[in-house]
């Protein structure tokens, strides 16, 4: 774990060899999905993409960019080439052609589950460079095989989860790598290298503009702190017109990317660039006091043009409504303004900010370790580890406003814990290999008075004797045993890393001194702490792997006393659908069900995850909380069919249309200002029981989930096991609506629009209708049983 | 403001004496770089009198300009012999990274201008 170059070629067959096993590490991590359950697709969005990528690999690419799906947001539909970020598709698409090439018949389906995991084997050799980069192979491989099991990267990468995040992590952490390895270098090669990959960043997620934000800063920074050098420019001057023209290829980004406020901190930063540019070359071909009088000439010059610039991209800017700025964009500068002003943004519970234990749960040490990183890339400071602090800093406080930006979280942390892991492993093996030499002959005060008091100290484990004193903790540290727990390692050891840290600032400055600084017993237990450290983090990884992360959310389990119970809800509704209604019908849910019913069930939808019309997701959140009549004919007026909601009272799913209803009557009423929050709120509370409004027993979306739902229950009360009360209402008909299909354990029930009231046909309707209702409704009834047996 | 001027005739002089002294390869790359920003110019002068209708013709057409400066002002600092960053650079690799580098940049026009 040398900081050095590797160390001859047996260092290099060692990394080799590592980097191998790390990317099979975070390759086999993201299996877990695929043995615990099958090899399906996730949630909701990656449905879409699969459905996107079965069209890719069917219809080829110039059909794709050309497609207009009809098949969504009836009776508006999507332009899905120009809409969508083709970069995942196209990487997954392309890798189904290699292997179907070379003579591996591999479904598309198993391409897309199996696309996130290769990809975060290659995040984490990206990682690897850039770590490399910036301070040394041994901090590369730490922070490779720190971020090859990471929680919070698991967490959207695991076998199945089919999203953009999936290779746009990779994308990220490789375009940093070219960044900083252009600055290094100040070669163009790699700068055209580090645009093409900016490229496929832009193509994969819309998070792109983290990195031309991100980078325009640190040169600014760079310029600021005097740091001003020839590879700056090469760096950044060519990243930011080829990465421009690049990005406008893109079809869903096209002339944004000179057009939005996102893109404008790029080109200020390019001027600033240029001026500063220049006047480095005429100081250097000028005396100083000519230089003194040019410099007036051109900070006048030049502030008079950049002010010039930036009043113009002012006014465009002042000229547009929302000032430039996606609501996305601008619900990360200002956290408030989602909740604010538009909640279809906020409705999503991944744009909530984390809470405390989320940060433990997703990056567990690394949230005490990357701070000890800091302070190492400190020493020394070169442009790049400049670039990692500010990394590091920025994605911290985005992470803070959208739990879902964690992901960008995760990288950083992973590369300032590997440099921290590192730089300690370094000075405590060190300190061990130099042993014999020590004590050193003129070791610096601290120390001297550290290896007195660890004399004195009477317990070996305490770590060294700076700490030993200063530790409030002491006694926990002293009479540590087993019982200690790991939060107090955790502790003890950032607090260590910090001490290590700060000695190696005493060891640069005498370089003469050799790593001798620690005692021989110290670093020997510090090594060892270090191990237990590093493998509760392994420990922890693994279970958030297996356990917490790996759920499909279309499949759900449970365990109970009498084993396990396997819920298959969903994909039996949307068989259902396939195989039971016309092809051309249309079928409302609330959005987010949008994607799984057109990829699973091939059916129309009204609306879908891809939220870009407001209004229409408005209209059907309006017709879920209006009364059944008028919702009626809000569906009849959109052509729709069959409606279906998903309940969780019987089983105890938490996430239903019930628990989502008041996102439903907000942006319904966003919109149609007749629907009215406080309406279906009795005194601020949301409730469903016999306290609840008229207006919410009589929405729509609380007689489909509970129609006849008591003669389901057990003891024929209606007793909801999600909001764990009796329902309000409940025993009621339905006037407009018939149920025509439940799942086993009603976790989506479907319904048929009855076709409009016509006198003349009105009896004779209804004479054949009874026949085809008992068919269908003796369905549930059965259902009902056999659930009752299970429960 | 006598001596403003003064000044500024000074600064002239030395700025011609110090320009003097630069190699000829230097300066036929400074050449190139003045004639790509004074097409940027005329670019823009076009843009403000006829408009900017077919905005991506318009967009590479600048930016093609602006890309070849800025390419050149590398290759430049790359091929200055005072300069100390890329002593281990030898010109020939310099060349032939501004060459690919343009091939990135001129195919990405093309394709562009739709």
């Amino acid at each position: 774990m040398a900081g050095g170059n590797g160390g001859g070629p047996l260092g290099l067959l060692l990394s080799v060899t590592i980097l191998v096993l790390i990317g099979i590490l975070a390759f086999s991590i993201r299996l877990f999905s695929v043995i615990k359950y099958e090899s399906i697709i996730h949630e909701f969005d990656p449905y879409f993409n699969y459905r996107v990528t079965q069209y890719l690999t069917k219809a080829g690419i110039y059909e794709f960019w050309n497609w207009f799906d009809d098949r969504t947001w009836y009776p508006l539909g999507r332009v899905i080439g120009g809409t969508v970020y083709p970069g995942l598709t196209l990487t997954a698409g392309t890798m189904w052609w290699l292997v179907n090439a070379i003579n591996i018949p591999l479904s598309v389906e198993t391409v897309c589950v199996f696309t996130a995991p290769v990809f975060s084997a290659f995040a984490a050799w990206a990682t690897y460079l850039l770590t490399k980069e910036v301070k040394g192979t041994g901090a590369g491989l730490t922070a490779a095989a720190l971020i090859a099991m990471v929680p919070s990267y698991i967490s959207r990468s695991v076998a199945g989860s089919y999203d953009n995040e999936a290779v746009a992590i990779f994308a990220l952490v490789f375009t940093f790598y070219l960044y900083v390895k252009t600055l290094n270098t100040g070669s163009l090669f790699y700068a055209t290298l580090n645009a093409l990959a900016y490229f496929y960043m832009v193509c994969s997620w819309g998070g792109y503009t983290f990195i031309i934000n991100l980078i325009p800063i640190h040169v600014l920074l760079c310029i600021v702190t005097g740091r001003y050098s020839s590879r700056l420019y090469i760096a950044y001057a060519p990243l930011v017109i080829l990465g421009t023209l690049l990005a406008a290829l893109v079809p869903v980004v096209g002339f944004n990317a000179v057009m939005t406020s996102e893109h404008f901190a790029s080109f200020l930063v390019f001027v600033i660039l240029h001026v500063v540019a220049l006047a480095h070359y005429i100081r250097r071909n000028l005396t100083p006091k000519m230089y003194r009088i040019a410099l007036a000439f051109v900070v006048t010059v030049g502030t008079a043009s950049a002010l010039v610039l930036v009043a113009v991209l002012m006014a465009l800017v002042a000229a547009s409504p929302t000032k430039g700025w996606s609501g996305r964009s601008l619900s990360l500068l200002d956290p408030t303004y989602a909740s604010k002003y538009i909640p279809i943004i906020a409705s999503v519970s991944e744009h909530q900010p984390p809470t405390w234990p989320s940060y433990f749960m997703d990056i567990n040490i690394l949230a005490f370790l990357a701070p000890a990183g800091i302070i190492a890339c400190f020493l020394p400071l070169s442009d790049s580890s400049t670039f990692v602090v500010l990394y590091m800093v920025t994605s911290v406080y985005f992470s803070g406003v959208m739990v879902r930006l964690m992901l960008v979280l995760a990288p950083a942390a992973c590369i300032m814990a590997g440099i921290a892991l590192s730089a300690a492993f370094d000075t405590l093996t060190g300190s061990i290999k130099f042993q014999p030499i020590s004590p050193s002959p003129s070791p610096a005060p601290s120390e001297k008075e550290e290896t007195s008091i660890l004399a004195s100290a009477s317990k070996p484990s305490s770590l060294s004797g700076r700490e030993a004193a200063k530790d409030k903790s002491k006694d926990a540290g002293s009479d540590k045993g087993k019982e200690q727990l790991k939060e107090k390692v955790t502790r003890r050891n950032r607090r260590k890393e910090k001490e290590i840290a700060e000695k190696v600032v005493v060891e640069k400055k005498s370089p003469k001194k050799l790593l001798s600084v620690l005692p021989l017993e110290a670093s020997a237990v510090g090594i060892l702490l270090l191990i237990i450290l590093t493998s509760f983090y392994v420990i922890h990884c693994v279970w958030a792997a297996a356990e917490a992360y790996s759920a499909p959310s279309i499949v759900l389990t449970s365990h109970t006393a009498d084993g396990l119970h396997v819920f298959d809800d969903f994909r039996e509704a949307y068989a259902w659908l396939s195989h039971n209604t016309d092809e051309n019908d249309k079928v409302a849910s609330w959005w987010d069900y949008g994607y799984q019913t057109t990829a699973m069930a091939n059916r129309t939808v009204i609306v879908d995850n891809n939220t870009w019309n407001n209004t229409h997701i408005a209209t059907v959140g309006m017709a879920m909380s209006s009364p059944e009549r008028q919702a009626w004919e809000i569906y009849q007026s959109l052509d729709v069919k069959y409606v279906f909601v998903v309940f969780g009272g019987l089983v105890g799913y938490p996430s239903d249309d019930i628990n989502k209803f008041l996102w439903m009557v907000r942006i319904g009423g966003g919109v149609f200002p007749h629907i009215k929050e406080p309406d279906y709120l009795r005194d601020g509370q949301y409730r469903i029981d016999d306290q609840a409004t008229p207006t919410m027993l009589n929405s729509l979306m609380y007689k489909l989930s509970y129609y006849r739902f008591v003669e389901a229950t057990l003891d024929g009360k209606g007793y909801d096991r999600v909001r764990r009360t009796e329902i309000g209402k409940k025993y009621f008909k339905l006037t407009h609506f018939e149920e025509v299909f439940t799942t086993h354990h009603w976790m989506v029930r479907i319904y048929k629009l009855k076709s409009p009231k016509n006198r003349l046909r009105g009896k004779l309707k209804r004479k054949t209708k009874p026949s085809v209702k008992k068919g269908k409704s003796s369905s549930p009834a059965k259902q009902t049983k056999t659930k009752k047996k299970s429960s | 403001m006598g001596s403003t001027t003064a000044d500024a005739r000074a600064l002239v002089t030395a700025l011609r004496s110090a320009y003097a002294a630069t190699p000829i390869k230097l300066k036929i790359i400074d050449l190139y770089v003045v004639y790509a920003l004074s097409t940027v110019l005329v670019q823009v002068v076009y843009m403000s009198l006829v408009g900017s209708f077919p905005f991506n013709a318009f967009l590479s057409g600048i930016l093609s300009c602006i890309g070849s400066a800025v390419l050149a002002v590398c290759l430049r600092m790359q091929v200055n012999k005072e300069n100390k960053e890329f002593k281990d650079l030898p010109p020939e690799r310099a060349f032939a990274d501004f060459v690919l580098c343009n091939l990135v940049l001129h195919l990405v026009i093309m394709n562009f201008l739709g």
